[in-house]
């Protein structure tokens, strides 16, 4: 793992990382305190967090910050969950089925340049602003890499295996949940982490053009009142829930990675 | 090598025929009033859309206007992010001095989506150029300095070891040693790093825009223009595709040495 000065003593890292993190703050109190961003523009990083922790308490644009959360992480679970339901059996059996292969891909290709986002007109005219819309985007986001991966994972299946376990008499439907699915789990697990985390992101986006609730929605009513601190926390609470979301996932990609 | 006749056959004819049977289906449920204009529009109302946008004009503009001006704010922020993401992150992958100076900074800002820029953005810049190229920007340079950073650490020891008993180093290791060793992953952050400033272009210019292909997609929503948001959906689609092939057939300059 270590080039030549790649080598890092304990003690000299941790003076480097509180170096950093002490020029970051430096640089954004500074901004903050010389007037050179006014602080309805910049807030200061303590009346970030102070607001982060008041909008917990006191509602703002109709609710509080945790009900914001919970609106929007029913929606990204409700897209998520139908992204991975549909995407990854779609995924195995392209992998394992070339005619399939060969039917969905060039639609499914030419889908994959829209962006999510661009679905947004479409969301709101077909399934309006409820749940229906936002749902629409997140699952446009996350659905790719679910089929990708799950595809890819069956494509680097040894071919032995496959024919041992067809020479064992194993049906179709057996094949595809004892011998592709466990096989590409590694595969699949890595494409949902990299789906969430865009599913995540299209549901904050969703929420920015057609929602009227979320905490996406909590954004733009900061942007129109002119807050930024409501702004930044409100970022502050995305980040921290996508990241957990990561972090599960995660500790879910290790521990399978490890049994046989 | 008899699975040649058919590796071309799936590859070619079978998505050829999707293709032309989907069209088919298109043009015959609409025709035949199955799919009712209101859900999706027929074939001909798209066309005349895109004949109205690309001649006449359309959300005051032609297509290419929107086009020239949705391309102007991705390829700035694009190559902003390369330019200023890149060295940073190979920085950070070759010096670990540098990674725990930027970390703190890097790991706070990394999970936050940059659609959630958007609000933020906005109330810093406005409605103009400047913000879409800041959200773009900071769209495209994360996963420039992940992916350069992957490829600097991915760098094989003895390479450097090799490099410094040869006594390379300063500019001449970063030219000869580092940057080629590290363009594949380089390259593969770029791939990332241009489909997420499509997406977030999208959703910037959807948000407020005079111009381009969002604001076009904007205006059609508020105007219910099926067929016009369809002709949008398509031009990002293939706008995205070019990007990515050019950079793909830049890639294969690059580095002739992967492709022999």
């Amino acid at each position: 793992m270590s080039a030549p000065g790649r080598k890092l003593s304990t003690s000299r890292f941790v003076i480097l990382t509180i170096a950093g993190a002490a020029t970051f703050l430096a640089i954004w109190y500074g901004a903050a305190l010389t007037g050179a961003a006014p602080p309805q523009f910049l807030p200061m990083p303590h009346e970030v967090i102070a607001r982060l922790i008041r909008l917990i308490w006191v509602p703002f644009a109709g609710a509080t910050l945790e009900q914001h959360l919970a609106a929007s992480f029913a929606r990204f679970a409700f897209g998520f969950g139908l992204a991975a339901l549909i995407g990854v059996p779609l995924g195995l059996l392209m992998g394992r089925f070339r005619w399939l292969d060969g039917i969905v891909s060039p639609v499914f290709n030419g889908l994959r340049f829209v962006p999510p986002i661009a679905w947004v007109p479409f969301a709101a005219l077909w399934m309006g602003t409820g749940i229906g819309g936002p749902v629409l985007i997140i699952f446009a986001g996350a659905f790719p890499p679910c089929v990708i991966n799950a595809q890819r994972g069956v494509k680097f299946i040894d071919r032995p295996l496959l024919e041992a376990s067809r020479t064992l008499g194993l049906t179709n439907v057996q094949v595809l949940t004892e011998v592709l699915f466990p096989a590409a789990l590694p595969s699949i697990i890595a494409g949902l982490r990299i789906s969430a985390g865009l599913g995540w992101m299209s549901l904050v986006g969703a929420e920015l053009i057609v929602a009227s609730s979320g905490i996406g929605n909590l954004l733009v009513k900061g942007q129109s009142a002119i807050d930024a601190s409501i702004v930044m926390a409100g970022m502050i609470a995305i980040g921290v829930v996508g990241a957990t979301i990561d972090i599960i996932l995660r500790w879910l990609q290790n521990r399978l990675s490890h049994t046989p | 090598m008899t699975a040649n006749g058919g590796a071309w056959l799936y590859r070619s004819v079978v998505p050829l025929l999707t293709v032309l049977s989907l069209c088919l289906i298109w043009w015959a449920g609409s025709a035949s009033g199955f799919i009712s204009p209101m859900t999706f529009p027929p074939p001909s109302e798209v066309m005349h859309s895109f004949w109205r946008i690309a001649v006449d004009s359309y959300a005051d503009g032609q297509l290419y206007v929107h086009v020239l001006y949705s391309l102007k704010r991705v390829l700035i922020g694009f190559v902003l992010a390369t330019l200023i993401g890149i060295p940073l992150g190979l920085a950070m992958g070759f010096s670990p001095s540098v990674e725990a100076f930027v970390n703190p900074a890097f790991l706070l800002l990394r999970p936050i989506p940059p659609l959630a820029w958007i609000p933020l953005a906005i109330v810093w810049l406005g409605l103009g150029d400047a913000a879409k190229v800041l959200v773009i920007f900071i769209a495209a340079f994360i996963p420039a300095v992940i992916n350069a950073y992957a490829g600097a650490r991915s760098l094989p020891p003895q390479l450097a070891e090799a490099a410094a008993v040869l006594g390379i180093r300063g500019t001449r290791f970063i030219t000869e040693v580092l940057v080629p060793g590290a363009l594949p992953m380089c390259f593969t952050g770029m791939r990332l790093s241009l489909q997420a400033s499509w997406t977030t272009l999208v959703a910037a210019e959807l948000i407020g825009a005079t111009f381009g292909l969002g604001h076009v997609l904007n205006q059609a929503a508020l105007d219910i223009d099926m067929a016009m948001i369809v002709v949008a959906m398509v031009c990002v689609a293939v706008l995205g595709a070019l990007t990515n092939w050019v950079l793909a057939v830049w890639e294969t300059r690059l580095m002739p040495w992967r492709h022999v």
